[in-house]
Order: C-alpha cells, then structure tokens, then sequence
C-alpha cells in the first residue's frame, strides 16, 4: 500500500512541477515568473522527502532545509528588486 | 508497539501521501488556469503549501514508525515552511500592486489606481445607452 502510495505522490508532485515550468515559460509578467519559481522550490522539497522515504534514509533532509531557507531568501530578494530597484539599499 | 498497529500506520501514512500530492496538484493547476495574477496567488501560497505539510508529516509518522526516534528535520522544515509561505505571498502581492498588473473583473477589492481588464456590465451598459435614441 505504501509503495502505491508512494508513486502516486510523486506522479502528482512530477505533474504539478510540468504545470509549475508551463507557468514560468508563459507567464505574462515578473510577479507571475516569480511565484511559479517559488512553487517549484516547495514541490522540489516534497520531492526530497518523497525519495527520502522511498531509499529509507534521512540524509536528504538537510538539502531540503537548505532548499527552503535559500528559496524563501531568493524570493523576497527578488521581490524587494521589484518594489525599491534595489535589493540593500 | 503493538504489531497490529503496523497497517493502521501504513493506511494513516498513505492517506497523508495521497493527500499531499493531490492538494500540491490542485495548487498548481490553479496557478496555471486561474485568470489573473491576484487570483493566481491564491493556489500555491495556500494549497501547495498545505500539500508539503501533508507529505512532512506523513515523513515525520514513517520514520517514527521504522527508527523509534522521533525525527527533527522535517518538523524544522514545515515550521520553516509555514512560516515563510505568508511573507512571500504578502511580498508578491506588494511587488504586484507596485507594478500596476492588470486585475481581471471577478478579481474583488480591487484598488481605484489599478486597471481592470474588461467589466462587461460596464460595456454593456454603455452599448445600451449608445444604442437609446
């Protein structure tokens, strides 16, 4: 059951990081590029943990700390740039 | 443990799997279907990250389950997650409005200095009006 369960989840998490590059590549403006940027960092984090799990070790959890904490300081970078022009002022 | 409750744990752990996937599924499909910019913030700032906690708690039961030890990472990372899910979004959401994106017409509380996209009562309206003698 667990191993069905398994593969469903990460055919999902697989489909919804194909939707998330569609968003990316067609998205009419900045804002729209960055969101799909950052939804695909959180799926990409499940998708670490879904392996995790599936190789039964816990050495992955690191990379998706690590993932987190640089995509959530990306985006606000990113979204200071927008509203100040700049990034340290 | 008791060894009848290994099913129970497996069926619980499932469940969260399956859920996760679907709530991320459901989140990005909004993000690629939904109208405009406002509306499509709505889909991974809420649902994807509900979906991410689905698939860290159901790690956090599994390793609990096959090790014994309670595991601290995943926690970690859904805190994190939790956490930092609203200040992107208040942050997009800033950057949007700084930069003037169009809304779309069922977009509600929309403010006076953006432009709407196209308010069909408005031109109907008007067209009604045009078309008085």
């Amino acid at each position: 059951m667990l191993d069905i369960a398994l593969w469903i989840s990460i055919a999902l998490f697989a489909a919804s990081l194909v939707l998330n590059v569609f968003r990316l590549a067609i998205g009419p403006d900045l804002p729209d590029r960055i969101l799909a940027v950052d939804t695909m960092y959180v799926n990409s984090i499940a998708l670490i943990v879904l392996f995790g799990i599936q190789l039964n070790s816990k050495s992955y959890f690191e990379a998706a700390l690590l993932i987190a904490m640089l995509g959530f300081v990306s985006t606000v970078a990113v979204c200071k740039y927008l509203l100040r022009g700049d990034i340290i002022e | 443990m008791p060894t009848w409750f290994y099913p129970v744990l497996e069926g619980v752990i499932a469940f969260f799997l399956v859920a996760g996937g679907l709530f991320a599924f459901i989140g990005s499909l909004g993000l690629t279907h939904l109208k405009d910019f406002y509306m499509r913030l709505h889909g991974p700032s809420k649902t994807t990250t509900l979906g991410v906690g689905c698939v860290l708690m159901a790690s956090m039961i599994y390793f609990r389950a096959t090790t014994g030890h309670f595991s601290f990472q995943e926690m970690l990372v859904s805190i994190f997650l939790f956490i930092t899910a609203p200040v992107t979004a208040h942050l997009l959401s800033k950057a949007a409005l700084h930069q003037k994106l169009v809304a779309d017409n069922r977009t509600r509380n929309v403010p006076e200095r953006l432009e709407v996209a196209e308010e069909p009562d408005e031109v109907n309206a008007e067209a009604s009006e045009s078309r008085l003698p």
